[in-house]
């Protein structure tokens, strides 16, 4: 079949402002010089989507995959590289953008469609479809300042898949509205499928990605990665992540962050996952092996603090998928005095392959004021276990099939 | 393909509805694009320029008790004021200088509406120009639109002045005020498209603009005759430079046509000279000139607003 995108060796490149200079007098006191960096968003993609599939694009924050889906849009022009489109594009970046708060519903149907490339008359004849779709009823009458953000959110969709597009571009608005919602724009987009219409499909979400689309390429720092079959390449991000060249070892950003909340008489002052300490690299941890996060905490306090623990495992999305407060299990205070070590074993550390970031708090036992808490960022990495098995929880499966009846035919 | 449809609710109506093998218009995105798609682009979206005035207008008197009235208080203020300072204070003479100064403003005020809105049409869009892939010169040209949409209605109302005062038109000359109208559309609309993108990377274009129009407002005639002016300047034989400016044309055309007095008898008894004996002929040629002066500007305000695009999205 023909292909409905060609990407033709697309590169961006934007330019990062030490300062931006954009006024008269600075442009001329600089005289036009502005010191920038050049930074390539983009550099060198070239694939083809046939008409009719669905394509993921996969990566972390800051891979490029928005921007190349704004370049496919049309909406930013890329700096070298050319890319083909067949046929009308919908782009959903965000629901609603150009929705003006004082006009009513069906005055912003009419002006979002025209945005979009839809004459009066073909919004004429669409509107009822996009008032069904977008469950108003009565209220597209109303000014859409009054509307609730699930209502703005099911209009600004309402109009985007109701204008008859043949690529649709999707930027992880999924993630707004509830869960009813959410599932309709699922539906739609699987109705879309069927009907052989092309989607571009962008998204950090393996999950997502792997339900939806045919296939699915992995950009890293702009450049195209891997790709292929869902499953590939999830595979491909997944290995990205894990080798660290991604956002979750992004020196920038502080590896240990302390916040100090009472007066610094106490201080969490180490962390080790099985028996290694926890320093500018993490710590790997095989998925249901057993699990020790040994915390050291320093007082130098003349009295005893009795304290309550609490342990956070946060996951890259900034999920917490696993907390516990010793307070609130009922366990007694920990007596801390000098050094203490405090260990918590998980006898089967069942997370999911990725990299996880560890909170500690302290908590006062008198007054319950939080006395001292600390992340160490990208402490523990899950990687290996089971081949196959991905997801938030690495649970322990087997699998079988029997024989229920034996109808021959 | 993917997972077992979650809802299944998948209505086969809409299945019949596309036909993947229709034949699809292809599209280019590129660094650049050529005028002449540019100019393609904005005719595609002309729905879209529709709506745009329309927004513009219904927002800006939204709740208002008077509305759309106070498109007209304004310049009758103005005309109040100026007709008492000039006439009563400083006696220039001129009769009927009320319909004199409306004809002037007028064409001035479509000018300076349509320009000044389109300086800061793209930067005040910002959200829009970011998020939607869109001709975005149609933002410069609906501040030129709405302001066409308050000159239409300003126009009707100094129509009924006309014939409350009983001024008649001069039959000879009011077939070129749309030809007028038509030439400041178009210099307007190049001057919109222009400053609009500039003013992304200039953000003091818009200050810049609010200052210049005020000395532009008065190399115009609309306060004072053209006459009082080009008499002045014709021994230095300047007159062309004073009709370099493409406002005062289209303004001498209108009070040509409607006010149409060349040098009637003044207030204080004597003959004051106010528009000069220029022929239709005359008119004819200036406006044509500026029409096509224009529309080459506005050419080439497409292919600088093109270049400027492309990183819109990014200095926004």
């Amino acid at each position: 079949m023909a292909s409905s995108v060609e990407v033709r060796s697309v590169s961006k490149q934007f330019r990062l402002f030490q300062e931006k200079y954009t006024s008269l007098k600075e442009k001329v006191i600089h005289l036009g010089k502005v010191p920038y960096e050049v930074f390539p968003a983009l550099s060198d993609i070239s694939f083809e989507v046939e008409q009719g599939t669905t394509l993921g694009l996969l990566g972390h924050n800051g891979s490029g995959k928005s921007t190349l889906l704004k370049c496919i849009a049309g909406i930013l022009a890329p700096t070298s590289g050319e890319i083909l489109v067949r046929g009308r594009v919908a782009a959903m970046l965000e629901l609603g953008a150009g929705f003006h708060p004082d006009l009513s519903g069906r005055d912003n149907i009419y002006l979002n469609a025209s945005l979009l490339g839809l004459s009066r008359r073909e919004v004429d004849r669409r509107f009822d479809d996009i008032v069904d779709f977008s469950e108003l009823g009565p209220f597209v009458e109303n000014q859409v300042k009054f509307y609730s953000s699930g209502m703005y959110a099911r209009l600004g969709f309402a109009v985007a898949v109701n204008m008859d597009p043949d690529v649709l571009l999707v930027d992880e608005v999924l993630a707004v509205g509830d869960a009813n919602f959410q599932l309709k724009c699922i539906n739609k987009i699987k109705s879309f499928q069927k009907e052989g219409r092309t989607i571009i499909f962008v998204s950090h979400s393996p999950e997502l990605v792997r339900g939806i689309c045919d296939s699915a390429f992995v950009l890293d720092h702009g450049r195209l990665v891997g790709g292929g079959p869902t499953a590939e390449a999830i595979t491909v991000l997944q290995q990205f992540q894990l080798a660290g060249s991604s956002l979750l070892f992004d020196p920038a950003r502080d590896q240990n962050r302390a916040i100090p909340a009472g007066d610094g008489e106490v201080q969490l002052s180490r962390l080790e996952v099985n028996g290694v300490q926890v320093d500018q690299r993490a710590v790997d941890v095989e998925p249901g092996q057993q699990a020790e996060v040994a915390i050291e905490v320093e007082s130098s306090a003349v009295h005893a603090t009795f304290a309550h623990l609490e342990l956070t495992i946060i996951n890259a999305n900034n999920i917490p998928v696993f907390s516990f407060n010793t307070r609130d299990m009922g366990l007694d205070a920990f007596v801390l005095r000098g050094t203490t070590q405090a260990t918590a074993r998980f006898d089967s550390f069942v997370a999911g392959p990725g990299a996880y970031s560890a909170r500690i708090s302290l908590y006062s036992e008198e007054t319950g004021a939080l006395i001292e808490s600390r992340q160490w960022d990208n402490a523990l990495v899950v990687r290996g276990g089971r081949r196959g098995i991905s997801g938030t929880v690495a649970m322990d499966v087997s699998i079988f099939a029997e024989e229920l009846s034996n109808r021959r035919l | 393909m993917a997972l077992p449809d979650a809802g299944g609710k998948v209505a086969q109506a809409e299945v019949i509805g596309y036909d993947p093998m229709r034949t699809l218009a292809v599209h280019l995105v590129r660094p650049k694009m050529s005028i002449w798609a540019r100019l393609a682009a904005i005719w595609r979206y002309r729905d879209l320029l529709r709506g745009l005035v329309a927004k513009e207008i219904r927002v800006k008197y939204k709740d208002s008790a008077l509305g759309f009235i106070w498109s007209l208080l304004n310049p009758a203020m103005f005309i109040l004021i100026y007709y008492i300072v000039f006439q009563k204070i400083l006696g220039n003479g001129i009769p009927l200088f009320a319909i004199f100064l409306a004809t002037g403003l007028l064409c001035w005020n479509l000018f300076q509406a349509g320009v000044l809105g389109a300086t800061g049409s793209v930067v005040n869009n910002a959200s829009l120009v970011k998020k939607v892939a869109f001709p975005r010169e149609i933002l410069a040209l609906a501040s030129v639109g709405s302001a066409l949409v308050f000159f239409l209605f300003q126009a009707v109302v100094l129509g009924v002045f006309l014939l409350v005062f009983g001024v008649t038109p001069d039959l000879g000359y009011v077939w070129l005020a749309p030809i007028a109208l038509l030439a400041l559309l178009i210099v307007s609309s190049a001057l919109a498209v222009l400053l609009s993108a500039i003013n992304v990377y200039m953000r003091d274009m818009q200050h810049l603009m609010e200052i210049l129009l005020q000395a532009w407002f008065w190399a115009t005639p609309v306060v004072y005759p053209f006459m009082l002016m080009a008499s002045k300047i014709a021994r230095l034989h300047l007159v062309w430079l004073y009709l370099v400016n493409p406002v005062t044309p289209v303004a001498l055309t209108f009070q040509r046509a409607f006010y149409a007095k060349t040098d009637p008898i003044g207030v204080g008894g004597q003959v004051v000279h106010i528009l000069p004996h220029y022929s239709a002929m005359w008119y004819l040629g200036v406006l044509g000139l500026f029409i096509v002066g224009g529309s080459a500007l506005f050419l080439v305000a497409l292919s600088v607003f093109g270049r400027l695009e492309g990183n819109f999205a990014e200095e926004l």
